[in-house]
């Protein structure tokens, strides 16, 4: 769904704000991409969405290489994903109804349809009654919820949450992950940067972390274990194949100790090394 | 038509940009149409006075019309005129009192008696009016010759380079306008860069956001040019009892309405055209 491979972005000043990252995200999965300020997260999303492009690398997301991606298809793409922006960016003149129903207006549906889509999904983020006021007439969890609607009402494959919790209480944040977490029930891709470290531990989902532009931590990811996973069954494939080369350099080395001792040989227990060596 | 409503928004939540771009406008089409009035109603004078005989010969009073038929057959059988006419003392007077019959006045003092008889004459070459002039200054029964030529070059060459002055003067007001509107919009965009950063964001594609933009440049060119069109109007009916005496005798007047409709026609299609590439150059300016 998402990959991400060398990614390097450096931008004009000379800095890496990215230097070569690599990760992939299943569909479906709900990740925390956790780090101090200035670690890389919000230039990760703007590359995701085509707001920047990398210096290096590789990216794809939903079968898009956005590398090669024509600019008049960046629309489309953008339509794909649903974005909650750090600073929300919700349009104060227009009511929260208006904002929620932007992206359906920018394709094109029909005003009556979009009422009706706008007010669905603001009743399921749990703000309907507010649909009628501006976002400066609504507290901060309330126009967090206003964003998340907006970003949710074109069914997105991926839902890409910048920061959704800063600046509110504990509560109120949790109620906002529970909401995302509900919304990855439903199979959407979720990708959540955050700083708060409650939220983290309290989910136990899959986390990037990344510090100074760099991927210092991958835990808990599906595709770690899915990768575990396959590197076990590679072994497990490869055991019968190869356990004579590996007796065979046991063998070996015990020649070489001038000790062979056939009864012992039923006792030989496979060190890593040994095997990775027998692999080589 | 979401655009439309875009575009109007626009226009609703910053009136005085609006007034400042509607009003620059406003005075680029007012001197187009005057100026195209003026060209429309000198090519008709130019041609009202082509379209006479080149030639007059007035007649002294006792020449007898023998004379006078005998000097017109010798003109016809020139081969360089095209036509003849002659007007007697009776039709001199019919044209006078024609010519002035909102003033008693002069039409009191004046008889069939002292107007002098007269042959109208036009050559097939502009080239002969000079030798049919020479020809009637020579005969003695001539008094006097007016001779047109010398007043379609002189209207010719003035009217022309009234054309040029208006010309250059409306194009110096188009680039000006172009300008001004460029700038008013490109204030505008400034204003909602972060709403249509929101917007591209989102997914809006190029067309979406910038469609408003153009469609408020040429909401203010035909505004503009409508108001412009109507005072030109308002002037020209306020102008013509003037202009009519000042033009005695040719029939320039009421203008014809379907040039007037012409006109705004075709000031609707090139303002909002205007509108549309100055907002355009500001699009391209601001919208990168």
């Amino acid at each position: 769904m998402i990959s991400l491979e060398n990614v390097s972005k450096k931008f004009g000043t000379g800095v890496f704000g990215l230097s070569d990252i690599t990760f992939t995200i299943e569909k479906g999965e709900f990740v925390f991409l956790v780090g101090p300020t200035g670690s890389g997260k919000t230039t990760i999303f703007k590359l995701l969405i085509r707001d920047s492009l990398p210096s290096t690398g590789t990216i794809v997301v939903s079968g898009w290489d956005l590398l090669k991606l024509p600019g008049n298809k960046v629309p489309e793409l953008r339509k794909k994903i649903g974005v909650v922006f750090q600073d929300l960016k919700l349009l104060n003149d227009r009511t929260i109804l208006e904002n929620t129903m932007l992206p359906l207006e920018v394709s094109g549906m029909k005003a009556k349809e979009a009422v009706s889509r706008a007010e669905e999904i603001l009743k399921s983020v749990g703000i309907l009654e507010h649909k009628d006021k501006f976002p400066v007439q609504l507290s901060g969890g309330e126009v967090q919820r206003a964003a998340i609607a907006r970003a949710l009402i074109m069914s997105p494959e991926i839902l890409l949450a910048d920061e959704p919790t800063g600046n509110l209480d504990d509560e109120t944040a949790f109620g906002i992950v529970k909401l995302l977490s509900d919304i990855n029930e439903l199979g959407t891709t979720v990708l959540m940067a955050t700083h708060n470290k409650e939220i983290v531990k309290k989910l136990n989902k899959r986390v990037i972390e990344l510090n100074k532009g760099n991927l210092v931590n991958d835990k808990g990811g599906a595709k770690k274990e899915h990768r575990q996973e396959k590197e076990h069954e590679y072994k497990e494939e490869k055991t019968e194949e190869e356990v004579e080369k590996v007796e065979e350099v046991k063998e070996e080395k015990k020649e070489e100790k001038h000790e062979v001792k056939p009864s012992e040989k039923k006792d030989v227990k496979l060190s890593t090394d040994d095997f990775e060596e027998a692999l080589k | 038509m979401k655009s439309l409503k875009t575009a109007w928004k626009n226009i609703r939540r910053s009136p005085y940009q609006a007034v400042s771009a509607i009003f620059v406008m406003t005075i680029t089409f007012l001197a187009f149409s005057l100026v195209s009035i003026f060209v429309f109603s000198s090519t008709k004078i130019v041609t009202y006075f082509e379209s006479k005989p080149q030639v007059t010969a007035f007649f002294k009073d006792q020449t007898k019309q023998t004379d006078i038929n005998s000097l017109s057959n010798s003109l016809k059988q020139s081969g360089v005129v095209s036509s003849i006419n002659f007007v007697s003392k009776d039709q001199a007077l019919q044209i006078y009192k024609q010519q002035n019959k909102n003033d008693p006045l002069l039409l009191d003092l004046v008889t069939a008696d002292i107007l002098p008889s007269s042959l109208e004459i036009s050559t097939y070459k502009i080239n002969d009016l000079d030798l049919v002039a020479t020809t009637l200054q020579k005969s003695p029964i001539v008094q006097e010759v007016v001779f047109q030529k010398d007043v379609v070059s002189t209207l010719t060459s003035w009217t022309g380079a009234l054309k040029k002055i208006g010309i250059t003067i409306v194009a110096v007001l188009a680039f000006a306008t172009v300008l001004v509107m460029a700038i008013i919009i490109g204030i505008k965009i400034a204003q909602k860069r972060d709403d249509i950063e929101t917007m591209r964001l989102i997914g809006a594609g190029g067309w979406y956001i910038r469609a408003p933009f153009l469609q408020e440049g040429m909401f203010y060119g035909v505004i503009g040019a409508i108001i412009g069109w109507l005072i030109s109007m308002i002037l020209l009916f306020l102008a013509t009892p003037h202009l009519e005496s000042f033009l005695h005798g040719i029939p320039l007047f009421p203008l014809s309405p379907v040039f007037l409709f012409e006109l705004l026609a075709i000031e609707i299609l090139l303002s909002a055209s205007l509108g549309a590439f100055a907002s355009y150059l500001a699009v391209l300016r601001y919208l990168k």
